[in-house]
């Protein structure tokens, strides 16, 4: 589930966007409001360290008389180790204090009120609170003016750190949020993959509808899916109707001809023409027998994929199939000699007796008149039973055995005899969709040939 | 042996028919399960050979319909090579089925195996002189003595029996003995003829051969 487009992807980095953002976010509002904070305490302490200075402020004989309290300024340095200054003054007459100190212009109205400003002042910036006192002298009302000021060093560390913490926060989370992310996209993906797993477990020809519980939003796709499903096996079985139906067209004629021609055989004198009419019968069987076959190939490959599973005894089947093939071994006066003891296994009785049938029929086709072909089972071990089909035929030559099993492939000794190079395929596959194996060898005596059909006892 | 083909090709009919004349079988044709029904009617049969596709129906419903009153054997004869119609139509009563287009050869050596299964009939026995030919059980008595035949002798004892006192070329026999594909030259008549003279003997038969036209058997 990996790729560029990959969704799981796609989401992993939009959730982890998302995260993003929000941790940048966080971290600016963190240290904004830090800072603010930090700057509302020292304004505050600013401010009552003025209103103190100013609380002390008298008259006495005509002047005006202060006192600078300790407190007003041990309460400045107990939030940071800022410099402190401070100014008081009526109008421009300085009465203690740094004269340079910038004075905010206060009008009256202020009166009480503490007012602040940001300056420089040597070379650092400054936060300034001042207040206005009228102070009564001499019978007249004196405005005097109190102003503490004190750097920002100290407080933009403070700030400075907390939104170091902010930030440390802040990826903090955004790792967590990843990993989240991640563990989400592949959670809400899971149903997504059995889906796609359970649909590339069948075989090519499992069209039945999948049947297993998937989120809402997954329903519309095994709807659809279940649908093409069902498509695609009315398509395949309309083509195997079609082939069934184009088969029967052709095999209706074609027997006409065969038995127009059998019947010609019998009345044409002349040796040539007699041997053209044999020539005409061998190509009609041969194609025949080919259309059949490969009717009976495709029929294996479609139900291999979905086995019944039957107990079949491989005796009775053994018995069953020399009885149907006995008129045509008894056409060349050959006998099929059964020789069995009882084996069950389970499996597709339809399937094995057509695989039993091909390689029975082979036998018969390849063995001389008046000879036996020896039809036997055996349970050599616990965990093995065999169909062995024994002839006394040619045997399968001196061409690599293996090689007869494939598609089309007939033996190097077959010379005029009709097949289609398919009756072993059709053995091969359907023994293998049973966990078995097809075995080709020598008969016993080594003349002739044994194909042997293996079962796996369960 | 009397017959019923149920077939709705004229040519493939004709054909049938014809080649089972040749064995001494009376063959009765119907081109349709109507005509069938009326053949049904009218006669009893030893072998009825069904065709699956017919005009008025298919073969294999009819099978089923009328299995529960009908005891003579079929044959189904189908072009329908599917796996699964095959082993259908001996679940719905037939009693063999052979795919079209057939050996001739074969069509008949599996009447003769579907009549064998259901018992013959003993209206079939030949008699030969003092002998008796069983061709369904493939059995020759004489007296006490009974000697079963195998497969090729039996038809070719069927052959001399059916023509009596005729004399038979080696090619004649060739043609009913072997499938047509089968490599195999006159000599081949002979090795059967010397056998079946060495399993009739003392049964009073004999079979004379006639230089350069064939061979007869008397009794």
């Amino acid at each position: 589930m990996t790729g560029s487009a990959s969704i799981e992807r796609r989401l992993t980095v939009l959730l982890a966007g998302v995260a993003a953002l929000l941790s940048i976010l966080s971290w600016g509002m963190v240290t904004g409001l830090a800072r603010q904070a930090a700057e509302r305490t020292q304004d505050n302490v600013l401010a009552a360290s003025a209103t103190a200075i100013a609380e002390t402020l008298r008259s006495e004989q005509g002047e005006v008389r202060l006192e600078l309290p300790y407190s007003a300024f041990s309460m400045l340095g107990a939030i940071s180790e800022d410099r402190v200054f401070y100014r008081v003054a009526t109008g421009e007459a300085l009465l203690t204090g740094y004269a340079d100190l910038p004075v905010p212009a206060i009008s009256p109205p202020a009166q009480g009120r503490v007012v602040f400003d940001t300056g420089d002042y040597r070379g650092a910036q400054v936060r300034m609170a001042s207040v206005m006192r009228q102070v009564l002298a001499g019978g007249a009302p004196v405005s005097v003016t109190v102003t503490v000021a004190q750097t920002r060093n100290g407080i933009r560390a403070i700030a400075g750190e907390l939104s170091q913490l902010a930030a440390m926060l802040s990826v903090a989370f955004f790792v967590v949020a990843v990993t989240l992310s991640a563990v989400a996209a592949r959670t809400s993906l899971r149903p997504l993959n059995e889906i796609a797993q359970a649909v590339s477990r069948r075989g090519p020809n499992d069209l039945r509808p999948l049947r297993r519980a998937a989120p809402a939003e997954l329903a519309p796709l095994m709807t659809a899916l279940n649908r093409l499903m069902e498509r695609l096996g009315q398509s395949l079985r309309r083509s195997e109707d079609f082939i069934v139906e184009a088969a029967h067209r052709v095999r209706t004629p074609l027997a006409t001809v065969r038995a127009q021609a059998e019947i010609a055989l019998r009345s044409v004198e002349d040796e040539t023409e007699k041997q053209r009419l044999r020539r005409m019968i061998r190509a009609v069987d041969e194609s025949s027998r080919s259309a059949g076959q490969l009717l009976d190939h495709a029929t294996v490959a479609y139900r291999a994929e979905d086995l019944a599973r039957d107990l079949i005894d491989l005796a009775d089947l053994a018995a069953q199939t020399a009885d149907a093939l006995a008129p045509t071994a008894a056409m060349k006066d050959i006998e099929i000699r059964l020789e069995t003891v009882p084996a069950t296994v389970r499996g597709d009785a339809v399937l094995l007796e057509n695989a039993l049938r091909n390689v029975l029929d082979n036998a018969i086709k390849y063995s001389a008149e008046d000879t036996t072909v020896t039809l036997r089972v055996r349970r050599p071990t616990d965990t093995e039973a065999r169909i062995e089909v024994i002839d006394q035929g040619p045997g399968l030559g001196t061409g690599p055995v293996e090689q007869l099993t494939e598609r089309f492939r007939r033996g190097q000794n077959t010379q005029g005899i009709v097949g289609s190079g398919l009756g072993l395929t059709i053995a091969e596959d359907v023994i293998r969709a049973h966990g078995g194996r097809l075995e080709l060898g020598q008969g016993p005596d080594g003349r002739g040939a044994c194909v042997t059909l293996v079962f796996l006892l369960a | 042996m009397r017959y019923l083909l149920v077939e709705d090709n004229a040519e493939l009919a004709e054909a049938i028919l014809n080649r089972l004349a040749l064995d001494g079988h009376a063959v009765d044709h119907a081109a349709s399960l109507a005509a069938a029904e009326d053949c049904l009617a009218a006669a009893s049969y030893d072998l009825i050979l069904l065709d699956v596709m017919l005009p008025d129906g298919d073969g294999r419903d009819f099978l089923a319909r009328s299995r529960a009153h009908l005891e003579t054997p079929v044959i189904v004869l189908t072009a329908r090579a599917r796996i699964s119609d095959r082993v259908g139509a001996l679940d719905q009563g037939a009693d063999d089925y052979i795919t079209k287009p057939f050996d001739f050869s074969e069509l008949e050596a599996r009447c003769r195996a579907v009549l064998r299964r259901r018992g013959g009939s003993a209206r079939n026995e030949i008699t030969l002189g003092a002998a008796t030919f069983d061709p369904m059980a493939g059995t020759l008595s004489h007296g006490k003595t009974t000697v079963e035949l195998r497969n090729r002798e039996i038809r070719l004892l069927e052959v001399f029996a059916r023509h009596p006192g005729q004399i038979l070329s080696k090619s004649q026999l060739m043609e009913r003995l072997f499938s047509y594909d089968a490599e195999v030259t006159e000599n081949a008549i002979e090795v059967y003829v010397g056998r079946l003279r060495r399993r009739i003997d003392g049964m009073g038969l004999r079979i004379e051969t006639v230089r350069g036209l064939g061979y007869r058997m008397e009794s």
